[in-house]
């Protein structure tokens, strides 16, 4: 088939379905709409496998990109935009991600969403995020990307305070909207900091002309500015230090929303668009160096966070901004790669672990508190079975997905030149808190003794549509890590599997300009590292709270600050609003006492006074006395004489004619 | 001096002068009187004016030409038609308030 026709098909599969769900969305039939969002999705699906068969097709001939120009979109002066759209190396692996994911998360939504009372228009939102999000996946430029980039915004704006009837749930949808807003602020200055450097803002004709500007300026001074404004973007959408406030809130929404848009694809897309310029990135090693800070820190900070929340969507969120933590260190230190790879892992179990608790939740009549829960192993079999492999896989125990993606970034944190052991320590910390706090969660909710009334509350499992996507997902999270199997280990494996990621990857992305050198068996030595370390704070939180429950009171009481101060998420919301949200709102209310209300109100309300007034002028002219009309008839007529008869003769004189 | 002589010293200034001293009182009437028969006289009094010049200034025409003369009926007819549309005006006028002032022609402000 024509790549434009399914290029169309992969497009417009899941707008048609917004659509027609958009406009019935007062029916309550959730299995009707339920069974159109998730075709929709699945045609996409389909349609996307349909291309990425191609570029497999053929061996050393597929071609390395699929791309297709439907119409000319925007041409203002020098700039020409097309709505084009590609499917390279790396853009495949993101869309059949977030098509396949997306599929499962919609049938799953069928069951969750059994209950509600707008399923319709539920599923419309979900459809419209995923064409918003192919937009930002398959744009071949970065006003395409920017405008799939808003719409996967207002699509999760509008999921999040789906129950806008909550007003803390309204309000959360409104804080990641503005939140996001400064994001993507930044993101439009980088966009226009391109433009400027190189006149398109086309991907492919960015990076072919990369050489050739770093070669006329001499310096890669406005790179790195480039670099810093698209990542202020990337901070927004990803939920980086500083911005990431949002994304734990965002868990207001609905669950297999949180598991689609808040963990498996649109907070990725600062990851991808970092990913998709990384000739543009590598260029700019000072860029490269903040983003592999703020992504360490983003990582170690949540993960604490994490470690003492009593929300069972709130531990998943920090995880959530703590793995893409893990994802910025990647790209930062060279890595993307690596990224990529820990992104399409990341979907996997994290989407998984969402929809886990979703069923958990689901189950427990939409309890979250942890600590009301307990012994759920008994009454949810099947969730607790994938649940399981999910936790093995965060964790990152061989050979489950995690392991393998969150160690290749580890490795190359420490063995990149762009990279560093102070870096590689802080991920190490950070993958040690991610083993304790998921291995908590999973005691608190699964293991020991039920917290709950058993005799009012009776946890049932969920229906085929809910374990369905789990199981798919528990697959994808033990064996999605195969496809970037290490060389190190791939030498010790019968029939020496290669790293057939990094093999697909080669060309699409840039690498360091200097290859690290350390040794295998310090490779080996790292893993063991970072693999006992994640078993031992298991094993910690396993004793903390299944053998002596006690504990982590008594240890809290022992450092009570430090307690307080990571239990209240380090006050970051409350300094937020002490420092910058009050001061800009008492700010504004005073400009608009003052400065509007004396000086711009006043100054209009001048301008009417003055048109006013002579409007009261003029009206007296007419008052309706038929003479003086007739009089202003004879002036005027009068006047025209006096014009016509003396005009030719000024002309004379003027002209001397 | 004969009265011939006399007639034969008026030029074309006199029809003129004695057209726009003609056509002033008509206008002042226009817009000084407040008796809407009067007006109307005061109309066809301007209207006449017009006319005497017309005439006047076909006659002195050095090429003979009659066009101000042919003017002139086009001119009365008009002031016919408007006489006969002004006096209806007044005798409605009259027929509300018992006088035919101008000044009820106000109540006509939209």
């Amino acid at each position: 088939m024509q790549p434009e026709f399914l290029f169309a098909i992969l497009l417009l599969a899941p707008l048609v379905g917004f659509l027609f769900n958009g406009l019935r969305w007062k029916s309550k039939n959730y299995m009707l709409s339920g069974s159109i969002a998730t075709g929709a999705v699945g045609i996409s699906f389909l349609a996307a496998v349909a291309i990425v068969a191609k570029l497999f097709a053929g061996g050393h001939e597929a071609p390395k990109a699929i791309s297709v120009e439907f119409f000319r979109w925007i041409a203002v002066g020098g700039l020409e935009v097309p709505a084009a759209f590609t499917i390279d190396h790396i853009s495949a692996l993101m869309v059949l991600v977030v098509t396949g994911v997306g599929t499962l998360i919609h049938l799953f939504s069928i069951g969750y969403m059994s209950h509600d009372e707008r399923p319709t228009k539920y599923f419309a939102y979900l459809n419209f995020f995923l064409f918003n999000m192919l937009l930002l996946i398959l744009g071949e430029n970065l006003l395409l990307m920017f405008v799939g980039w808003e719409g996967v915004g207002l699509c999760s704006y509008l999921l999040i305070g789906f129950w806008f009837s909550d007003k803390e749930k309204a309000a959360a949808g409104m804080k990641a909207f503005v939140t996001n807003r400064i994001g993507d602020a930044g993101f439009l200055l980088g966009i226009f900091t391109l433009f400027f450097l190189f006149g398109t803002v086309s991907f492919s004709e960015i990076i072919s002309k990369l050489t050739g500007v770093v070669a006329e300026t001499g310096w890669s001074g406005p790179m790195t500015l480039a670099c810093l404004f698209l990542f202020i973007g990337a901070a927004g959408k990803s939920a980086q230090i500083p911005l990431y406030v949002w994304l734990p809130d965002a868990m207001a929404g609905p669950t297999p929303v949180s598991a689609l848009i808040h963990a498996a694809t649109m907070v990725t897309a600062g990851v991808y668009m970092i990913v998709r310029l990384s000739p543009l990135f590598i260029l700019a090693p000072n860029a490269l160096h903040v983003i592999a800070v703020v992504g360490a820190a983003t990582a170690f900070f949540a993960a604490t966070i994490g470690l003492l929340q009593w929300d069972i969507k709130k531990i998943l969120a920090y995880s959530t901004v703590s793995q893409l933590g893990f994802m910025f260190l990647a790209c930062g230190v060279g890595a993307f790669g690596a990224a990529m790879f820990h992104l399409v892992t990341h979907a996997f179990f994290k989407a998984l672990m969402f929809l886990g608790s979703g069923s958990v939740i689901h189950s427990m009549h939409e309890e979250q508190d942890v600590r009301k829960m307990g012994g759920l192993k008994k009454y949810l079999p099947i969730t607790h079975a994938t649940f399981v492999i999910g936790w093995i896989a965060i964790i990152g125990i061989p050979p489950f997905a995690g392991f393998f993606s969150k160690d290749e970034i580890l490795w190359e944190t420490f063995s990149s030149p762009l990279g560093g052991k102070g870096l590689w320590l802080v991920g190490v910390a950070a993958a040690a808190c991610t083993a304790f706090y998921m291995t908590r969660l999973m005691a608190l909710t699964f293991w020991g003794k039920p917290r709950f009334d058993e005799h009012h509350t009776h946890p049932h499992e969920a229906p085929p549509s809910m374990a369905i996507p789990l199981i798919v997902l528990a697959v994808l999270s033990a064996v999605g890590g195969f496809m970037g199997i290490p060389h190190v280990i791939g030498e010790i494996l019968p029939g020496h599997p290669g790293n057939w990621l990094e093999h697909w990857l080669a060309g699409s992305i840039a690498v360091p300009l200097t290859e690290g050198h350390e040794s295998k068996i310090m490779e080996w030595i790292l893993m063991g590292i970072s693999v006992s370390i994640a078993g031992l704070a298991a094993l910690l939180a396993f004793s903390f709270y299944i053998v002596e429950p006690k504990r982590p009171q008594r240890l809290a009481e022992a450092m009570p600050r430090m307690h307080r101060l990571i239990f209240n998420k380090y006050f970051v919301d409350e300094f937020y609003f002490s420092r910058i949200i009050n001061p800009l709102v008492n700010g504004s209310r005073a400009l608009w006492a003052f400065v509007d209300v004396n000086f711009i109100d006043r100054g209009t309300y001048l301008v009417g006074d003055f048109v006013r007034g002579m409007g009261a002028t003029a009206r007296t002219l007419q008052n309706g006395n038929m003479q003086q009309y007739a009089l202003y008839i004879s002036i005027a007529i009068a006047l025209m004489f006096v014009y016509l008869l003396e005009a030719p003769k000024r002309l004379v004189e003027l002209f001397g004619g | 001096m004969p009265i011939n002589d006399a007639v034969s010293h008026v030029g074309l200034s006199h029809y003129l002068i004695l057209s726009a001293i003609l056509f002033t009182l008509g206008l002042l009437g226009v817009l000084l009187r407040r008796n809407v028969i009067v007006i109307l006289m005061s109309i066809e009094l301007m209207l006449n004016a017009v006319n005497i010049s017309f005439v006047a200034f076909s006659r002195y025409s050095p090429t003979g030409n009659n066009d101000g003369q042919a003017m002139v009926f086009f001119v009365m007819t008009i002031a016919a038609a408007e006489a006969a549309v002004g006096l209806a005006l007044a005798t409605t006028i009259f027929k509300k308030f018992r006088e035919v002032n101008i000044r009820y022609f106000e109540h006509l402000k939209g």
